[in-house]
């Protein structure tokens, strides 16, 4: 239950993937997310959790500096990602490779099934077939979805169904080889079913990449989430052990309220 | 329970009306279209032929066939196609998927379309001062392919635009979050997937350049030649020009000869444009989203 001092300098621990310090977001002249500073451990689920509005999805983009590609998003402050300031990373595209993305709603890019997983590698130059093949084969079985699918690699991803889909675009994120994995409200258009299978992929995932999850349904951080930061009103109010967040041993009265479902 | 209200009786009368009104407008619409088709099949009809299509023109018009405006207006449209699509389309790129989003690109984006309101006969002059003129094209098929491209190029910006707008956003963010570069994602998802939209916009926009005088009688076509032309650097004959010529300034004039030129220069026209609506409705069948 310790909220990092901002003013330490950044952990070199080798236990840290991700270190965030004072880090400010923008859109225009409006800060909605203001001096969040926080440590994601190498191989843990860190979950965020927060109402609507709080900040949860501007975090995740300004990470990979998605920031750029909008004309209205700023972001200040520094983040240390295995030990090197994003934003000092001249090639901004391999660090992008490097953290794979999945969205709240799925997108099936308009490509096949086997291209929406090779289009990765295939954007680092690999073309050799066997190597793409086996890519595509680990990527999709590892997303639990390859045993759906094998028999129909060439039919469009897009047509898949929504729970489907949300697997494919998890394949798609793992075929970066990532060591970071951002998730977006996964299971937003997903059904309990689908959810749960993709879950225990998460747990399963954890002992390769780091994985931090933002959702809204306090129990599935509770699930899975190592460790949960809760953000509101564009602040983290507090982060700490998941299961002592839940159990009452807060900092704060408005997490309690907030993970009790006494919020309003 | 479901008995009808005064109201509901009200609404489905007003209903009718309305349906039938815009109906009526609809029939309005294709009334003119099927007349002008179908007064130029009976009176030009005849006229053409195998023949009529192949042979050199004779005796000012009133002899022989349309052989050169026809050949004519395939090249200036060629050529104008070859000048104005590559500059389009890559202008139309930037300006959607690489300009950012500021006063400038707006301006920018402001300018083309009162472009595409500039009246064919200034650009005809500024076909003649800039190509016939300045870079000593002379009258000749280059200068007028360009003027047309020229007079084509905002709406081929327009029509590639909108097709790459309809693109969803989504699907860059997704791939730019993959770590593709700008242009990666648009060769590998943006282009092929407005591609089908753009070929279809773009031929359809410069084939109706097939039918304007005004931009090319200044600057490459001529109202006869008794040859067919050998290279861009030549001046042609054009099928609009050749209609106006012998419409109006050749002294008995068969009737059958003008009727049958205009049938084959709104056939092509159509036929382009109909080539352009099977591509476009083949390839959406191919549709990924
Ligand atoms: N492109 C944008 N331009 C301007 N403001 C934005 C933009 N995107 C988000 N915002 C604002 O930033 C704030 C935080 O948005 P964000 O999407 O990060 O919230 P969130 O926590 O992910 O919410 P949700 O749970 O609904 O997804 C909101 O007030 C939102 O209106
Ligand atoms: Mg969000």
């Amino acid at each position: 239950m310790v909220t990092p001092d901002p003013t330490a300098a950044p952990s070199a621990t080798s236990d840290v993937k991700l270190s965030v310090r004072n880090l400010t977001i923008s859109y225009g002249e409006e800060a909605i997310l203001r001096d969040v500073s926080l440590d994601v451990r190498e191989h843990e689920i860190f979950g965020i959790i927060g109402p609507a509005g709080s900040g949860k999805t501007s975090f995740l983009r300004s990470l990979n500096r998605m920031d750029e590609v909008s004309d209205t998003m700023s972001v200040e402050g520094s983040v240390l990602f295995s030990g090197r300031d994003i934003h000092e990373v001249r090639n901004v595209y391999n660090l992008r490779q490097r953290i794979g993305v999945v969205f709240p709603l799925p997108v099936g890019l308009p490509l096949t099934i086997y291209e929406n997983v090779a289009l990765s590698p295939r954007l680092r130059g690999i073309r050799d077939k066997s190597t793409l093949d086996e890519t595509v084969e680990r990527c999709l079985t590892r997303a639990a979805l390859w045993d759906e699918v094998k028999d129909r690699l060439d039919a469009l991803g897009s047509l898949l169904s929504g729970g489907q889909q949300q697997r494919l675009t998890i394949a798609r994120a793992l075929s970066q080889d990532p060591e970071l994995l951002l998730l977006d409200e996964f299971s937003i258009a997903v059904d309990p079913v689908t959810t749960m299978r993709i879950e225990d992929v998460l747990r399963d995932l954890k002992q390769e990449v780091t994985i931090i999850m933002v959702t809204n349904l306090v129990q599935q951080a509770r699930r899975l989430a190592d460790r949960t930061a809760f953000f509101l009103n564009g602040k983290l109010v507090e982060v700490g052990e998941t299961e002592e967040l839940f159990t009452g041993s807060v900092q704060d009265q408005r997490t309690r309220d907030y993970v009790e479902g006494r919020f309003g | 329970m479901f008995a009808a209200s005064a109201l509901n009786e009200r609404n489905r009368r007003v209903e009718g009306i309305y349906k039938a009104l815009f109906g009526l407008m609809t029939v309005l619409l294709v009334v003119p279209v099927l007349i002008i088709l179908g007064v130029l099949i009976a009176k030009g009809g005849p006229a053409v032929s195998f023949e009529f299509l192949f042979t050199p023109p004779t005796d000012q018009g009133r002899q022989g066939g349309i052989l050169m405006p026809l050949i004519g207006t395939i090249w200036l449209v060629v050529v104008a196609l070859i000048a104005s699509v590559p500059i389009g389309v890559a202008a139309a790129i930037y300006l959607s998927e690489y300009a950012p989003e500021n006063w400038l690109t707006r301006l920018i984006n402001l300018a083309i379309i009162n472009l595409a309101g500039v009246p064919s006969i200034v650009h005809a002059l500024f076909g003649v001062g800039a190509f016939v003129v300045f870079f000593e094209f002379g009258i000749s098929i280059l200068a007028a392919s360009l003027t047309l491209a020229i007079m084509t190029l905002p709406v081929v910006i327009v029509a590639t635009r909108e097709s790459l707008q309809a693109v969803p956003m989504a699907f860059r963010e997704a791939c730019w979050n993959m770590g593709a570069t700008r242009w990666q994602t648009i060769r590998k998802v943006v282009l092929p997937n407005a591609i089908s939209g753009i070929l279809t916009g773009v031929i359809l926009e410069v084939s109706r350049s097939a039918g304007e005088t005004a931009p090319i009688m200044f600057t490459g076509a001529v109202t006869f030649l008794p040859f067919l032309p050998t290279g861009v650097l030549e001046p042609t004959m054009a099928m609009s020009l050749h209609l106006f010529t012998i419409s109006n300034s050749v002294p008995n004039m068969p009737d059958e000869i003008k009727y049958g030129t205009a049938l084959v220069l709104i056939s092509m026209v159509l036929i382009m444009n109909a080539a352009s609506i099977a591509f476009r409705v083949y390839l959406r069948g191919k549709k990924k989203w």
